[in-house]
């Protein structure tokens, strides 16, 4: 793609673009799809149940069947809503979270758009579905859904500064903010991988962004128990459907990032392994972080909101600039 | 102009917290409660008053539609009235039954609670654990009695059924691989520091407060009260067998969460030592008049459900029917306290709190 960024716009450059996004978006929308199937799969397995698995052979048409009924779904809005931003607010929180796919390499020519601020650009337009989610809250007129999007932009961010302050680390030890580049300097053996050397940095990046999902133990703004479905709770049909596309499009960003920053990319364990392709190495990394992200899902009880905060500003972000210092002392001793 | 108005939230009657259909109105500063009105009667049949047209025997399934989670239990609070107020001697072969049909039916009882209050709290898992163990109770008791949930088991002087061939041993069985399981629901859980932080000191109050509230149950033993009726007035075969009664220090949502789990293990305890002196044969039924007239009087009976202090005052003029009858429930006694333990806390605590008196709507609106 890189090629064709760097030349001037034409007609037919335009069609490549808009095909590679289409591209992209129906990569997206299987892992979706199959995200939630292997997600149900996974936890139906660690609670002795079967999960879904009688749509199609295995239950693998259960999404396809579920999206279906949300899309002859009655679209309801309520009378006291406020009309436009109830329409506009499903829809503000889903671009945003496709945008962010545009700058994630799956290989080392396979990248849609290769900025010098990479992860800059992921944390800035990520911050535009929370305000999506905050008014999806209000605009619902709906007491439950305020709380939900209250907590929501409280907990977003608060835990953005600890997920930007925990790759510091990294950015420093490859100066730049590039992702390409980042996981260039992690080639060789699997403790050259970020995650070995900035160790603070990688579980604090893993405890934000696992917040920054909204998963569990950090679900409070949909915290069903609580809040009944929080935010989204006078939404149905495909505008719901909207907010939950964004929500998983988000967890396949944050698997990826957490691939590409700590765990080496595309780069295999060992460089003899080489002969392997490096989007299977890449495929195998992603899958395991989404497949921790769905185990902590079955295993863990929610926080509450104080704690949250606290455990935000309190431990992580201390920590973060911990690492901060420590990397730096390092760069400066071993260079 | 901006300015800052307090919040009226309507949680309830459909929230999936409330366990059912109970409404409470909260008043929010913030995420802060300032006021909790708690709006009972949902559920309210007017199972007393019913009763006052129904001859005893009738009146039995209707306990089992109060505290819905632990029939068994309120079956034997009615029938123990009325068999106390008649003098009617219960064979041991069928007090041994009701015993055990109790004691499995607290596990259960306790697991349901384990299960849901995990899930209130927002770990999704346990409760399938918990109700995967409470099934092989029902299953149980399905095979003594043909029902799952609303037994219909007990009658005035003994039990309707006696166990199946090989029934006991399926509870041996059963007993042995819960041990197990509740070492695993230990490891798993009670540990858990997200746990230990949302229940540590949550929801807690002192003995004094508790005696003046009335709770009785796991939220008494909570404050420190060592107070069990199967050891302070021992009834059925309790004075027989060995068992703890726990208590906490604090009175808060943590020490009631180990104490439940505690009174699993006890339960088992009391069950190992029932089944290991089961006797080999004999009546389940004692000597019963064919219709049952309680002589003229009044008596109260007590026993311990796994919510607490399970009464019944019965009040007789000779008639197949009672003339009143009134259930001490102990779910609607314990949640008096509600409104009291909510001001100040957050709405998540809410949920907290309110998992953690244990409260059965069918047996707080009776």
């Amino acid at each position: 793609m890189q090629h064709y960024w760097n030349s001037p716009v034409t007609w037919g450059h335009a069609g490549i673009f808009l095909l590679g996004a289409i591209a992209v978006l129906a990569v997206v929308i299987v892992f979706v799809t199959y995200a939630i199937y292997f997600e149900r799969k996974v936890i139906g397995w660690m609670q002795f149940r079967q999960g879904p698995n009688r749509t199609g052979p295995l239950g693998l048409l259960q999404t396809v069947a579920d999206v279906a009924k949300l899309l002859i779904k009655e679209d309801t809005i309520p009378t006291r809503a406020d009309r436009a931003l109830f329409v506009l607010a499903p829809a503000l929180a889903f671009v945003p979270s496709f945008l962010v796919l545009a700058i994630i390499p799956y290989g080392l020519h396979l990248q849609f758009a290769d900025l010098n601020v990479g992860f800059l650009y992921y944390i800035a337009l990520s911050g535009v579905t929370t305000i999506a989610i905050v008014i999806a809250g209000w605009a619902s007129n709906n007491k439950y859904a305020l709380l939900g999007g209250m907590r929501s932009a409280a907990q977003m961010i608060s835990y953005e500064v600890p997920l930007v302050m925990s790759i510091v680390g990294v950015a420093m030890m490859t100066g730049s903010l590039n992702l390409r580049e980042i996981v260039l300097h992690q080639e060789g053996y699997f403790w050259h991988w970020n995650f070995l050397p900035q160790i603070i940095g990688f579980a604090v990046f893993v405890v934000a962004a696992v917040s920054e999902l909204n998963r569990t133990p950090f679900d409070l703004p949909e915290a069903e128990s609580e809040l009944v479905a929080g935010y989204h709770v006078e939404y149905s049909g495909f505008r719901f459907a909207f907010f939950m596309l964004a929500e998983y499009i988000y967890m396949y960003a944050i698997a990826c990032l957490t691939t590409l920053l700590f765990l080496g990319g595309w780069n295999p364990p060992f460089p003899q392994l080489d002969f392997i392709p490096g989007l299977v190495w890449f495929a195998l990394k992603f899958a395991a972080v989404v497949f921790f992200l769905f185990w902590i899902r079955a295993t863990l009880p929610r926080l509450r909101v104080d704690q949250l905060m606290g455990l935000a500003w309190k431990a992580l972000l201390p920590l973060a600039i911990l690492n901060i210092f420590l990397t730096a002392l390092g760069i400066e001793w071993w260079g | 102009m901006i300015r800052t108005e307090e919040l009226l939230l309507n949680v309830g009657p459909q929230h999936p917290s409330t366990h059912g259909v109970f409404r409470i109105i909260v008043k929010l500063d913030g995420e802060i409660i300032t006021e909790a009105t708690p709006v009972m009667g949902y559920l309210h049949r007017g199972t007393e008053k019913l009763a006052e047209q129904l001859n005893f025997t009738q009146i039995i399934p209707y306990t089992d539609r109060m505290d819905y989670v632990s029939a068994m239990t309120n079956n034997y609070v009615l029938v123990h009235a009325v068999e106390k107020l008649m003098g009617i001697e219960v064979p041991e072969r069928a007090e041994f039954l009701r015993l055990i049909v109790m004691e499995l039916q607290r596990v259960a009882s306790h697991l349901v609670w384990w299960g849901t209050y995990l899930l209130d709290i927002g770990a999704l898992s346990p409760f399938l654990y918990a109700f995967n163990d409470r099934e092989r109770i029902l299953q149980l008791f399905n095979e003594l009695c043909g029902a799952r949930l609303t037994y219909n088991y007990m009658r005035v002087g003994g039990v309707k059924w006696d166990a199946p061939e090989g029934w006991i041993d399926k509870v041996k069985e059963f007993v042995r691989s819960m041990h197990g399981k509740l070492a695993e629901y230990d490891k798993l859980a009670s540990g858990n520091e997200i746990l230990l932080s949302r229940l540590k000191g949550v929801g807690a109050y002192d003995a004094e407060t508790a005696i003046a509230y009335g709770l009785s149950g796991a939220n008494l033993r909570s404050a420190g009260v060592k107070w069990d009726l199967r050891k302070n007035e021992p009834y059925s075969l309790y004075d027989r067998f060995e068992f703890d009664v726990p208590v906490g220090t604090n009175g808060d949502c943590y020490d009631r969460y180990l104490i439940r789990l505690e009174e699993i293990r006890q339960s088992l305890r009391i069950l190992e030592q029932a089944l290991e002196q089961f006797p080999a044969g004999g009546e389940t039924m004692g000597k019963v008049p064919r219709v049952i007239r309680p002589p003229a009087g009044e008596i109260y009976v007590r026993i311990e459900s796994p919510r607490g202090e399970i009464g019944c005052y019965l009040v007789s003029k000779g008639k197949a029917e009672p003339y009143r009858l009134k259930f001490r429930r102990p779910s609607f006694v314990n949640l008096q306290i509600l409104p009291k333990l909510l001001v100040g806390e957050s709405m998540t605590n809410l949920v907290t709190i309110l998992g953690g008196i244990d409260i059965v709507l069918g047996e707080v609106d009776c």
